[in-house]
Formats: structure tokens, sequence, C-alpha cells
């Protein structure tokens, strides 16, 4: 079938219907399966509201299908801003916004995390802070009469490489 | 009233004015704050990466915190419910919990569960009060029209935060705006400044932040009042891109609640780093001078 008729139709061998206990396995994404698709969250949502592209109700639709090739490696799923105001709402109490940072996390083991959240992680993961701070900033810090930061964190790195946020990286840079 | 002050990333470095304020009214107020070196960053940024990595990371600050035996006091909203969020699903979760001191072991650390989280603005609401705020105030604010933007992550998830103010009509922000003797304008609304996608696409972030200086300019407020980092970044550092993109000038100051409430106490304009502000709140530090006069 060519691609542009292929919109629309899914096709029930390519659904993987352990997608939605793969996604309650994550922290977060336990309670996906009780959504019944009321559609509260994507009327609640700041982002929808802007750009019909993110919406939360397709998004869990979609992986409750099993449609889990095509959510993972979608763009829309990074678009959560998580104001929470989804799940605050929620009747079925799926807490939509950890539910979908379960997907994001998902997406990011199979090696399809957004460069701008890979970075952070990256930023986070070796110097300990999203903003590095230097020797620099430290002066400056002085200046004003505030104190001085740790600029380096061992600890952090450490941490970093026990639960196995710096595979996910290069994982990540391999499938690219 | 003592607390270990949690400045996360933005803060110490792009958010001066709001800790130098924040510090200097809490002095004024007899509010001691401890600096941990050991904190980093509250694990937000990883979150959307792996959130077994920002659970560790987080139970990290808060072993840090638990080893003084201090209450965590944050200033940015997403250091506040990451920290928090973290420490419910610990408090309430053995195994995880036991996985977690599993990778703390390794830094020498171990996670409890015996600290708290909150967030500046609610402890001056709830441990100062309104009313103490009122009695120490020195300057007259009655001339100003202030919003009040609550943001998303000071409020919710409202589960971890035991419910302590509304999410849908919140009120603590503008109490403790009303305590400074200032006019509160209606809530800045459908709070989200969308600070969190700006580099996933900033179109629509700066589409968020519109609708939110729309409500400012037609409320005719003097200044917004933020409680959060990322939200002044985007209502403040990024107007002039809303500007242009939308053809339309705003000029709407962004401040942070203790600059305002430092005026209140009469401390010196200095003292609360207005000049750090990129919207210059000029003529509002005008009215307030002349009051004071």
């Amino acid at each position: 079938m060519p691609e542009e008729q292929k919109s629309g139709v899914i096709d029930v061998s390519e659904l993987d219907p352990n997608f939605k206990h793969e996604i309650a396995k994550e922290p977060g994404g336990e309670k996906i399966k009780a959504c019944f698709a009321c559609g509260t969250c994507s009327a609640s949502c700041p982002v929808r509201e802007i750009d019909e592209t993110y919406n939360p109700r397709k998004i869990i639709r979609m992986a409750i299908l099993g449609m889990r090739d095509r959510v993972l490696k979608s763009d829309f799923i990074w678009l959560c801003s998580t104001c929470y105001t989804c799940e605050e709402r929620c009747p079925q109490s799926v807490c939509v916004t950890e539910v979908i940072n379960a997907i994001k996390n998902i997406a990011a083991k199979e090696g399809y995390i957004h460069p701008a959240f890979k970075t952070q992680a990256e930023l986070v993961g070796k110097s300990g802070r999203l903003y590095e701070m230097e020797e620099f900033d430290n002066k400056r810090r002085e200046k004003m009469g505030l104190p001085s930061l740790q600029t380096s964190f061992d600890e952090v790195r450490t941490l970093a490489e026990s639960v196995g946020l710096n595979d996910l990286i290069e994982e990540k840079e391999k499938k690219e | 009233m003592k607390y270990a002050l949690f400045l996360g990333c933005t803060i110490p470095v792009r958010a001066q004015n709001y800790e130098l304020s924040a510090r200097a009214v809490a002095k004024e107020l007899g509010i001691e704050f401890e600096d941990l070196v050991d904190f980093g960053c509250c694990a937000y940024p990883v979150r959307s990466a792996s959130e077994r990595a920002a659970i560790v990371f987080a139970a990290r600050n808060l072993a840090v915190a638990e080893e003084k035996g201090l209450e965590i006091c944050t200033l940015c909203s997403a250091c506040t419910a990451t920290l928090t969020e973290v420490n419910e699903h610990l408090k309430a979760d053995e195994n995880a919990r036991k996985e977690v001191n599993e990778h703390l072991k390794k830094v020498g650390r171990e996670y409890r569960g015996t600290a708290r989280v909150r967030h500046l603005a609610r402890i001056l609401y709830e441990d100062v009060g309104t009313d103490t705020i009122k009695s120490k105030r020195k300057i007259d604010l009655s001339s100003l029209i202030l919003a009040p933007h609550y943001g998303c992550h000071y409020l919710k998830p409202s589960k971890v935060y035991g419910h302590f103010d509304s999410p849908e009509n919140p009120r603590t922000l503008s109490e403790l705006i009303a305590a400074t003797g200032a006019n509160v304008a209606p809530n800045i609304p459908n709070s989200c400044c969308g600070g969190a996608i700006l580099g996933v696409n900033a179109d629509i972030t700066l589409a968020m932040a519109k609708t939110k200086l729309d409500s400012a300019l037609s409320s005719k407020v003097d200044a917004v009042v933020s409680i959060c980092p990322f939200c002044s970044v985007i209502f403040e550092d990024n107007q002039k891109k809303v500007e242009a993109k939308f053809e339309k000038e705003y000029g709407v100051p962004v401040l942070f609640y203790p600059q305002v409430l430092g005026l209140a106490l009469g401390i010196d304009e200095k003292e609360l780093g207005f000049r750090m502000n990129k919207v210059k709140p000029k003529e509002l530090l005008a009215k307030v001078s002349t009051e004071a006069a």
C-alpha cells in the first residue's frame, strides 16, 4: 500500500500488545491501563492549545493499542511541558504527565531521545549541573556577596555510571 | 527558622537577583539559610531521559540535607517538585529505597527519608505568615498592581504537596503579594510558561508566553510576580523574542516575589538585584520611591 494511503490505517500485525505493560513497569507509568480515553488531558493541555500535534489522549490511546514503534519514534512525545494540569484533572488518576515521561524514558532506551534532553542529561551526568559552574562564575558571585559553589561533582559522575545514565546516552550515539 | 538553601542550576548563574533578594528578605524576617556545598542539580533535567537516574540524583541531594538534619528551602519550582516527588515516592516504597541506597552507598551516602522540602513562598506563607509580613512593612506599595504567576511545579502535582494550596484556584502567592500592600491583579491564567520545551520547539514556548504577557498587558499591571527562575527566563529573557515574533510591544517587568517583599520591608533596592532584571522596572521603582518620600 502506498505510504499516503497507509495513514490512518492500523496494521494489526505491527502492533505490540505488550507495550502498555512495558510502560506500566517504568517508574510513573504504572496507571496507564486505567485510561478510558475521556480526553480531559487533551482538553486541559496548554501545549495542545497552541499546537495540536501534541495530544496526550492520542499518545496514550496509541500506546494502549500497542503502536510501539510509531509512538517511540514520534516527535510529539517530547512536547509535554510537564505542567501536570492533565494529571490533576484526570478522572481515572492515570498520572498522565508521568505516563508520558515513562514513554520518553523507553524511547530514550531505544535510542530515540530528543537531542535537547540528551544534552541536558549529559550535562547533569558529567558536571552535576545543567549550567557548568566555573571559577569565573564563583568570582562573579563573590563580588555580589554570594557564596562560592562546588564546580565539579565526582559523586554525581559515579552515580551516573552506577545507574546506567552514561550507557543510555552512549547507546543512543551508536544508533544515530 | 533554619533551612538548607537549595539553589539548583539556573538561579546561581542566571537569576542572582532572585538569590540576592531571597537572602535579603530571609535575614530581615529571621530566616536562617545554611548553604550546603554538596547540593547539585535537583535532577529535573534528567527525568525525560531516565526517571530511574533522576530518582538517584534527587535522593543524593535529599541525603545531603538529612545529614545536616535540615529542611530544604527551594527557590525554583521545578526543583521543589522533583525533590518532593522523589522524597514522597521513596518514603512510600521500601524496595525503591533499597535500590536507591545501593547506588548511594558507592558515594558514601544514605537516603533515610527524614528531610522535608518546601518552596520559599510556602515557607513565607506557612512559617512566617502574612500577618508578620504586614507588621514589618515599612514602605507603602499601594500604588502598584501586580499579577501573580504561580507557574506549575509550586502547586503540582498536588498529591505530593499535601494540597496546601489549590492547583486550580491558588491563593498563597496572591495573599503574599497583598501582604506587601500592593494591589493584586487576577492570576496569570493557564499557568505553564512552556520553559520545559523551549529546546524542543521554541515557537510553542513563545506562543505560550504570549498568552501570559497578553493577560498582564490587559490587566495593566506594573509587573508580573514570579517564584520560579524558569518562568522568569521565559517571560523576561525571552520577552524581546515574543515581541519580535508577534510584532507587539509588551515591556512588562517580571519580578521575583522576594524583590517585591524586599521593597515593602524597606530593604535597599541595590540589595534586591533590580539592575539584573532584563525588562527594567524603572517606572515601578519610581512609583515606589515617590510613595516612600
